[in-house]
């Protein structure tokens, strides 16, 4: 036998020996990221979803299992439908609106301007402000007879509104701070984008004499289209899950108007402790995000363009 | 067909340190002009000052008669090639090549017809619904190329375009693009710091140096009779063999060795003390060591190489590098004696201090290499 064939033989003979060599090599690098993922992300995925099947006593733990009752429990009640409505409404009134504003300001801040080093840091300093910290100065702001909104609409002789207090104007409020803490992350990954897109192909199209909005439109946003879609794809997903300013601005009320999904489920398991309900409510808000997201990728994807 | 004339321009981005510094040339109306020099010169500068890319500190640029200062770059009537080609990843080849004419508002029907007679002369016809992505070198280039012709104006700028493909690709894309440029007689300014590119296609080319012209002229003078040191070594490969030699009463002699009889030269060097002598490589030849006299010597071989036309061969003499460059193939190796001989006709003088020419070669070239008159 020739040594080549030999070798060969040898090879397939050892090979799930040596596959499982691999293997636990791979395991080896990975384990770090496992453990993190498993402690923080499966262990309570898993318990939430074994959790919404249960009826649970005040330390949350499982007692009665009762099936998809309290998914059954969850979709007929009111309180639950306000909630959905109320997200939906604060994901279309914040996203759209933080992305386009974020994109005029990385527009202007991508100017090769003097001092515009400034500006930049500015537009992006909201994303160095914790949830916390910017929602407690929205709260002065909104205050009804000291805030800034309202004694701007005072000196201008309009009538004050109650903005965290009126359930008309609360989530609208909720939606104005949110926008505005948005504003920092989303405006430095987009100007990240613009920041990327060759210069000549502008100067060319300058020599061709496209004029601004022209550039803007068949170079820039095309150009920008991944970064654009990265970015709406989180603000989606952190639209959905907002809690900080909720619970520092308005604890859900006035009537619910701010009970958006997330500050609900924290409600329902910490302050009513219906883990079970709060469970139920959870694996809704996970299959929501991840439809959303799918759809996204199905259907925004092919819009944009890869280098 | 436009002339564009520059008149002493001058660009500085900071105060006193001009990249560019009173350039005054006119390029003739379907002329090939080529703007060449090392890395850092101030080509690329000047020819985006010509495009309107770039502010001018000072001077002015005509182009077609006209000051064109401050007109925008869509308002001069030229089109340009870039180096990294500019193509707009998002777009197919063919919206690539028509994106100019969309921003002219010219017909559907006239831009398709535009579209593929270019795609026609350059051979794209086929990859016109292609993506950039997924076109080779060669092609983006030549859709590069088709963009600036489809655009149909009178005067295209082309800013190093062959630099990003390989040897062989860039031979044959010297002849298509001095070619098209014959057919549709443009006014061509084509930066390179290529000095083949610069030979092979000029009608006239211009060297530049540190923001200053070197020299003007058409290939073949230049390269015979370098107007200073600097044209003379970035002009030819190898470049030209540049020594200092030391004027005594009847001879310019160069390390003791040569002997140049110094009535062949003007009066003005026979003043001199010192100057530089220059003599191009392949004046440098091989010679029977009978005849050994005073216009050649032994050296000793450092460098071979064999190109099969040619051979390349350099030696140390004189504190200087020297190449030569016999025409055939020379069984010669490295640490080689050989006897060389050296044109005395062929010598260029320098000014020791100013470094510019003194005098070029006395001998004719058409006596030297075969050619001219067919």
């Amino acid at each position: 036998m020739k040594p080549e064939v030999e070798m060969k033989l040898q090879n397939k003979t050892s090979a799930p020996k040596w596959q499982f060599i691999y293997w636990r090599r791979a395991i080896l690098y990975l384990w770090p990221s496992i453990l993190l993922f498993s402690v923080f992300l499966f262990y309570p995925l898993l318990k939430t979803f074994y959790l919404s099947f249960f009826l649970t006593d005040q330390q949350g733990m499982a007692n009665v299992f009762v099936g998809l009752e309290n998914y059954q429990y969850i979709i007929q009640s009111e309180s639950f439908h306000k909630s959905i409505r109320a997200t939906l409404i604060f994901v279309l009134l914040t996203v759209p609106t933080s992305v386009i504003i974020s994109l005029f300001l990385a527009l202007i801040a991508n100017e090769k301007l003097k001092g515009i080093g400034f500006f930049r840091t500015l537009f992006a300093s909201t994303m160095g402000i914790s949830v916390a910290a910017s929602a407690v100065v929205w709260l002065f702001i909104f205050h009804p007879s000291m805030g800034l909104f309202n004694q701007l609409i005072n000196t201008l002789g309009g009538s004050e509104i109650e903005w965290l207090l009126d359930p008309q104007w609360a989530l609208l409020s909720i939606s104005i701070t949110t926008i505005w803490m948005n504003i920092g992350f989303t405006f430095l990954i987009l100007l990240g984008g613009l920041q990327n897109i060759d210069e000549h192909l502008y100067e060319s199209a300058r020599i061709n004499g496209a004029g601004y909005f022209y550039q803007l439109r068949r170079i820039t946003l095309p150009m920008l289209s991944p970064t654009l879609f990265f970015v709406i794809t989180v603000s989606l997903i952190n639209a959905f899950q907002t809690f900080g300013q909720v619970d520092i601005l308005t604890q859900g009320g006035p009537s619910e108007s701010t009970n958006l999904i997330v500050y609900s489920i924290y409600r329902e398991a910490f302050v009513n402790y219906q883990f079970g309900t709060a469970s139920a409510q959870s694996i809704f808000l996970f299959l929501c995000i991840l439809i959303v997201t799918i759809l996204q990728f199905r259907f925004g994807e092919r819009k944009v363009h890869y280098q | 067909m436009y002339a564009v004339e520059l008149d002493r321009v001058t660009k500085s981005f900071e105060a006193n340190t001009p990249v560019v510094n009173h350039v005054s040339v006119k390029v003739e109306p379907g002329e090939f002009f080529v703007l060449v020099g090392p890395s850092g010169c101030g080509k690329s500068t000047l020819l985006r000052m010509i495009a309107g890319l770039e502010s001018i500190s000072n001077g002015s640029i005509y182009i077609d008669h006209q000051q064109a200062n401050f007109l925008p770059p869509s308002k001069r009537n030229l089109s340009m090639v870039f180096q990294n080609y500019a193509l707009y990843p998002h777009l197919s080849v063919e919206d690539n090549i028509t994106f100019g004419l969309d921003v002219q508002k010219i017909k559907k029907y006239e831009r398709k017809k535009r579209c593929s007679e270019t795609a026609d002369l350059l051979g794209l016809t086929d990859y016109l619904k292609r993506k950039p992505r997924h076109l080779s070198g060669g092609q983006r280039q030549r859709v590069a190329l088709a963009r600036a012709i489809a655009s149909q104006t009178p005067i295209c700028l082309m800013d190093e375009p062959l630099s990003n493909l390989d040897a062989k690709l860039r031979a044959y894309m010297r002849s298509e693009i001095r070619k098209l440029q014959r057919k549709l007689q443009m006014t061509m300014i084509y930066v390179t710091h290529d000095q083949i590119e610069a030979m092979t296609m000029g009608d006239r080319m211009m060297v530049i140096n540190e923001g200053e012209i070197q020299q003007i002229g058409n290939p073949i003078d230049v390269y015979n009779a370098p107007s200073n040191t600097f044209v003379a070594h970035f002009i030819g490969s190898p470049p030209m063999n540049i020594t200092p030699g030391l004027v005594q009463d009847q001879h310019i002699v160069i390390g003791n060795q040569l002997q140049i009889p110094i009535h062949m030269f003007k009066e003005d060097i026979q003043k001199q003390t010192s100057v530089l002598m220059g003599i191009r490589p392949e004046f440098i030849s091989h010679q029977n060591v009978q005849e050994i006299g005073a216009q050649s010597l032994m050296v000793t071989i450092d460098h071979v190489e064999i190109l099969g036309t040619e051979t390349l061969l350099s030696f140390e003499w004189n504190e200087t590098t020297w190449h030569a460059k016999w025409y055939g193939q020379w069984n010669v190796k490295v640490g080689d004696q050989v006897p060389v001989y050296f044109d005395h006709t062929a010598w260029c003088v320098f000014d020791q201090n100013t470094k510019s020419l003194l005098q070029g070669p006395s001998k004719k070239n058409d006596q030297q290499m075969k050619v001219g008159t067919v």
